[in-house]
């Protein structure tokens, strides 16, 4: 016996979007149901590792105008425009909301939110929280919703799919994790907040959950996917590890050095140095090791990010995280020793294909966050965007799927959809792909060969630099990985926390994204922002100044092509 | 390498069965608590010692063990939303009306409180937990405390009384270990203390104004 669940809406991921979705709908109307389905408890979300900070235009030496250009001009121009001067206006409220939550922003003497320094934000304008504010705005977040008895959490679910039906959705299939029960949830609307898919790529700051879930499941369910083949690297990784040193240490001073002790972003970045926009700085850094400038150490070679100079005082009061970070899987002390970095894959741009109220054009999907794309981020994210674009269109998004939701019960609909009739046929395919792993006699690799294989050919292949070649050959090896995964071998026959059998789902989605990003990447022959192709090294506006939409075919990607939203700002040639 | 390292080795490539929690690998999710050699760590910042000495590594004490090392954490989950962590006030603040003005110096008196990572490993080391489940506990209790200290806030009262009703505050016994072992420096046994002198305090006063 299926157990079957029902909301007016349904929340995938609870992260800072899903959480910000979440409390949106829950204060639009105190009537509707919403279920909060997350494959982690929700404070373990990767929006816990954001370091840095918040950009919002709440100082009086900046203004809307400014963080728009500054956003544009970072997204090298693929940005839609009328989405960043939306985003620039209601980013400062979203701050002010969760200050009034109660996140503990730092500050400045008087009381007033401190502000700093960014990659790519021409002022002070990343409000923070000393430098763990990811974490404290998910707690945050976290903690105020649980005001809400609307919200129902299903802690440690894993969304396996959509169920659409008669061109809208009705619900989505789950798997408990405690019991590897399926489920049915039925809902009017459905909010994707999923987050990235960096566990694609070998070297990479995210954590192992981030492997793309919402993305693959919107995809399959028709959803087309946008702009995929930009993926930000940033410059500042721990070599082996990935772990996330923050760009606030550049722009609280650090300065990046090579061998010859040299400041060589002189060279890249003349005007803005260390803080320039993180796709021109990662292929920097990788210039340099190129070149014979880097240090080699045992997780290969790195160049050094110094904080001596700011002193222990600024560090611990600015940077306490960076300082513990570095201690202990550094082994170094950043007060006295520069830390060794390089880059590592970091964002996802590319994501579900909404409009600015989060829609998509299936309706009653929606999206937020890493997993979608608007697109403010265009080619290139600027730091300390991403957890103000979290909250400005997870409330948003959250919104929208209220009065959607809210309008269908009017309509004399049942409270969270009416069932489909092929609610079933949902469950029982979902249970067959189960089945086919759990009872499989034999089979022959490992789920880490193929995973590793993957990580390894898109880090060679469709990193930060890229050509026709390496791209083609990723696609013929991601079709073989798929192949492969039919028949890989899974140990663990059980049904309680049976981690393996989430691990293949997981690998079977982050083929698919994959795929997206690889295909996107061989279509888009120019160089732009974070996609840089060394057969194509200059931007193209007369033919790609458009944004790729990949629709799901059994045969791989199909690409369409749509038009960039240009309101104020024209493309000119992009210098920091 | 570290304990987690060695847990994904031996899952990856000798027996995919074993169940772990894991995600950020930097120390600040907070899912990846185990008892390594008896004491409660952080698998992903418990080095292995290079010494080649083995490591013994057990499921979080004092929770029911659903698999291997993952345990069930829900009642965990209740508890911190028993203490209202949000911010309590009479009349909410407009956001037209922009921030409210908190010095540095006001921050300070609740940041560590703010630090926890709901990682769990104070409730694993409590004898007072171990002896009775019901106890509010460390860091539910840290938590209370810390909107209780917010300038911005003004549920303490409300607060107080959730904090110190039956199984709260007073049941601790101040043995400390819940802040001895915790990974980021918060030290819950402080703000179970500041709970009992500030609800006494506030017995008290009620007392003193009814005697006038």
């Amino acid at each position: 016996m299926v157990e079957k669940f029902s909301h007016d809406i349904a929340i995938v991921g609870a992260g800072a979007a899903g959480l910000r979705a979440a409390i949106a709908a829950a204060t639009f109307s105190d009537k509707l149901s919403i279920g909060l389905l997350s494959k982690v408890y929700p404070m373990r979300s990767h929006t816990v590792s954001a370091e840095g900070g918040t950009a919002a235009v709440l100082k009086d030496y900046d203004s809307m105008d400014l963080h728009a250009l500054d956003t544009i001009k970072g997204s090298d121009y693929l940005a839609d425009q009328d989405a960043v001067e939306l985003f620039v206006r209601e980013a400062p409220s979203e701050v002010i909301q969760l200050e009034h939550w109660g996140c503990p922003w730092s500050r400045e003497e008087g009381g007033k939110l401190a502000a700093r320094a960014f990659g790519g934000m021409s002022v002070k304008r990343t409000l923070f929280a000393a430098d763990k504010t990811g974490f404290h705005l998910l707690h945050t977040l976290l903690q105020h919703s649980l005001k809400y008895p609307s919200i129902v959490r299903y802690d440690e679910w894993f969304v396996l799919s959509l169920a659409v039906e008669g061109g809208a959705v009705k619900g989505l299939v789950a798997l408990d994790l405690r019991t590897s029960e399926l489920a049915f949830v039925s809902a009017s609307a459905v909010i994707v907040a999923t987050g990235g898919a960096g566990r694609i790529y070998q070297f990479t700051t995210n954590g192992v959950i981030k492997t793309g879930d919402g993305m693959a499941i919107a995809y399959r369910a028709g959803v087309p996917l946008k702009d995929m083949e930009f993926v930000q690297f940033h410059p500042t990784a721990l070599p082996g590890t990935g772990i996330l040193i923050t760009e606030a240490s550049r722009g609280e001073g650090g300065y990046l050095k090579n061998k010859d002790g040299e400041r060589f972003l002189s060279r890249y970045t003349p005007e803005k140095m260390e803080l320039g926009p993180r796709d021109i700085l990662s292929r920097a850094l990788v210039q340099e090791i190129r070149e014979g400038r880097g240090f080699e150490g045992p997780f290969g070679a790195y160049l050094l990010l110094d904080l001596r100079h700011l002193g222990e005082e600024v560090i611990d009061s600015r940077l306490p995280f960076v300082r513990e970070l570095a201690l202990n899987y550094a082994k170094i002390d950043p007060v006295n020793e520069p830390i060794p970095v390089r880059p590592a894959q970091h964002y996802t741009m590319g994501g579900i294909h909404t409009d600015v109220n989060g829609r998509t054009p299936l309706p009653g999907v929606y999206s937020c966050g890493e997993a979608a794309c608007v697109t403010i981020n265009g080619a290139n994210r600027l730091g300390s965007n991403s957890l103000s674009e979290c909250l400005v269109f997870g409330r948003r998004a959250g919104q929208d799927a209220a009065s959607f939701a809210l309008s269908r019960r009017e309509k004399g609909h049942n409270p969270g959809g009416d069932r489909p009739v092929s609610s079933k046929q949902y469950v029982s395919l979902a249970e067959e792909g189960m089945n086919s792993l759990l009872k499989k006699e034999g089979g022959q690799e490992r789920l880490a060969e193929i995973r590793e294989g993957l990580q390894s050919l898109m880090e060679t292949k469709v990193g930060i630099f890229r050509e026709s070649k390496g791209l083609r050959e990723a696609l013929r090896e991601i079709r073989e990985l798929k192949g492969r995964l039919l028949s890989a071998k899974v140990d663990d026959r059980g049904r309680t926390f049976n981690m393996e059998l989430v691990h293949a789902f997981e690998l079977d989605f982050m083929l698919d994204v994959a795929e997206a990003v690889a295909h996107s990447a061989l279509t888009r022959e120019e160089s732009r922002g974070a996609h840089f192709r060394t057969d194509f090294p200059r931007r193209d506006d007369t033919s790609f100044l458009v944004h790729q939409l990949s629709y799901h075919t059994p045969q791989g990607p199909r690409l369409e092509k749509l038009a960039v939203n240009l309101t104020r700002w024209q493309p000119t040639e992009r210098k920091y | 390498m570290f304990v987690l390292d060695a847990l994904n080795y031996a899952s990856d490539w000798l027996d995919g069965s074993l169940a772990f929690r894991w995600s950020c690998r930097m120390g600040v999710c907070g899912s990846c608590g185990a008892l390594v050699n008896g004491t409660p760590r952080l698998t992903c910042a418990a080095p292995i010692p290079e010494t080649g000495e083995k490591v013994v590594i057990e499921p979080l004490h004092n929770f029911p063990v659903q698999k291997d090392l993952v345990v069930d954490i829900g009642d965990f989950m209740e508890k911190l939303g028993r203490v209202e962590p949000w911010i309590i006030r009479e009349r909410e603040r407009a956001l037209e009306e922009g921030e409210y003005l908190q010095k540095p110096e006001q921050l300070q008196r609740y940041e560590q409180f703010g630090a926890c990572i709901n990682c769990m490993l104070c409730y694993a080391a409590c004898p007072v937990f171990a002896a009775d489940r019901e106890f509010i506990g460390p860091a539910a209790a840290a938590l209370g405390y810390r909107y209780n200290l917010d300038s911005r806030d003004e549920g303490a009262k409300e607060r107080l009384d959730l904090l110190t009703r039956d199984a709260g505050a007073f049941d601790c016994t101040f043995v400390g270990e819940c802040s001895t072992v915790c990974p980021k420096n918060v030290d819950p046994a402080l703000a179970l203390q500041r709970i009992k002198i500030d609800a006494a305090l506030t017995s008290l006063k009620s007392i003193t104004r009814r005697g006038k």
